[in-house]
């Protein structure tokens, strides 16, 4: 779920900073960059892992600061396709539902990747699934906010956000998740944990399991 | 900026935390927060917290690792043992593709009695 990403940049450090360290510098102004942030096509940036390099430092004419080319790696959240990944539910809407992770948000799980049959109740504002039990009735099992979900990394989608405009002006920019996951949960296994956890003795002998506590 | 390597290397969850635990009691000794790194670090250590690599060591994941390679298992399917040690037959089944063909039940039982042993699970 998280991996390396090795990037390169040039930094320029104002000569306000030249009493710290050069490496200090660097790191404070790489997370400042970077952290909670999508890079395209890389994921969701989460922390400055190490610098790998530090080339020379230049100052041009008509600007104090330092110019100073790093090669570094970095922490990044990009989870592999076809990766199980265990979220809470964050909402429900008719669209399917929304899981966060608490560091990230933007996972949706389409309605035709929910386990089959389910239906939306509008009440609850839920999606349920009407688990099909043997004398022909249904159990109906809801998929209410804050519960812990296990789902698999279907695809996942960059967008490229346009930038935001000067603090305090009133145009409305159209907010686009740059990075979106899309998850499924139509397999035997996976959705509320809750589901899977009962003991499964009651069917079939070939599930008997030491229950080491 | 310029990445040169989309994905140098893989890191398991504990690591993560592990490193994100360390950069947070560094910066709160220096008494300066950056705002979106201590959001994301706070965030993620948050949500780190709660799965099963809170307990977990070096040492316990590398006798895992060891274990695990009697089976035949790609690199990604270790690395979401170790992240989510499976507990059933059902979560081996969805970590490892066509499970039911490449394991035999044997295998399926003695990996989750090694997951019981080295990663054992976050006090319920």
């Amino acid at each position: 779920m998280f991996v390396l990403a090795e990037m390169k940049d040039v930094i320029r450090i104002t000569p306000e900073h030249f009493h710290q360290s050069l490496t200090e510098s660097i790191t404070t102004l790489l997370n400042r960059k970077l952290a909670n942030k999508v890079v395209l096509n890389v994921g969701l940036c989460i922390a400055l892992y190490d610098i790998i390099d530090i080339g020379n430092s230049y100052i041009f004419p008509g600007d104090g600061s330092s110019h100073t080319e790093v090669k570094f790696r970095f922490i990044v959240f990009r989870p592999v396709v076809e990766e199980i990944l265990i979220g809470k539910i964050k909402n429900c809407s008719r669209e399917g539902v929304h899981v966060t992770l608490g560091f990230f948000d933007d996972i949706v799980i389409p309605v035709n990747a929910l386990q089959h049959p389910s239906r939306f109740d509008e009440t609850d504002q839920a999606w349920v699934w009407e688990y099909p039990k043997e004398d022909g009735e249904k159990h109906d099992l809801f998929m209410d906010s804050g519960e812990s979900i296990r789902f698999r990394v279907t695809s996942e989608t960059f967008e490229e956000s346009l930038p935001t405009g000067p603090p305090g002006t009133e145009c409305t920019i159209q907010t686009v998740a740059p990075y979106r996951i899309v998850g499924g949960i139509n397999e035997p296994g996976l959705g509320l944990l809750t589901w899977w956890e009962a003991p499964e003795q009651d069917d079939g002998d070939e599930n008997e399991e030491e229950n080491g506590e | 900026m310029e990445t040169t390597k989309v994905n140098a290397a893989y890191l398991c969850n504990y690591e993560v935390m592990q490193i994100l635990q360390q950069l947070k009691d560094s910066t709160q000794k220096k008494h300066k927060r950056e705002g979106s790194l201590a959001t994301v670090t706070y965030e993620t250590v948050h949500y780190l917290q709660d799965t099963d690599c809170k307990k977990q060591n070096p040492a316990s994941i590398k006798k895992f690792l060891d274990g695990l390679k009697n089976f035949k298992l790609t690199k990604t399917e270790k690395l979401m043992m170790v992240n989510t040690p499976p507990r059933t037959e059902l979560e081996i089944q969805l970590i490892a593709q066509e499970s039911e063909e490449r394991l035999s039940e044997e295998d399926v039982r003695k990996i989750i009695e090694l997951a019981n042993e080295c990663l054992p699970a976050n006090e319920s």
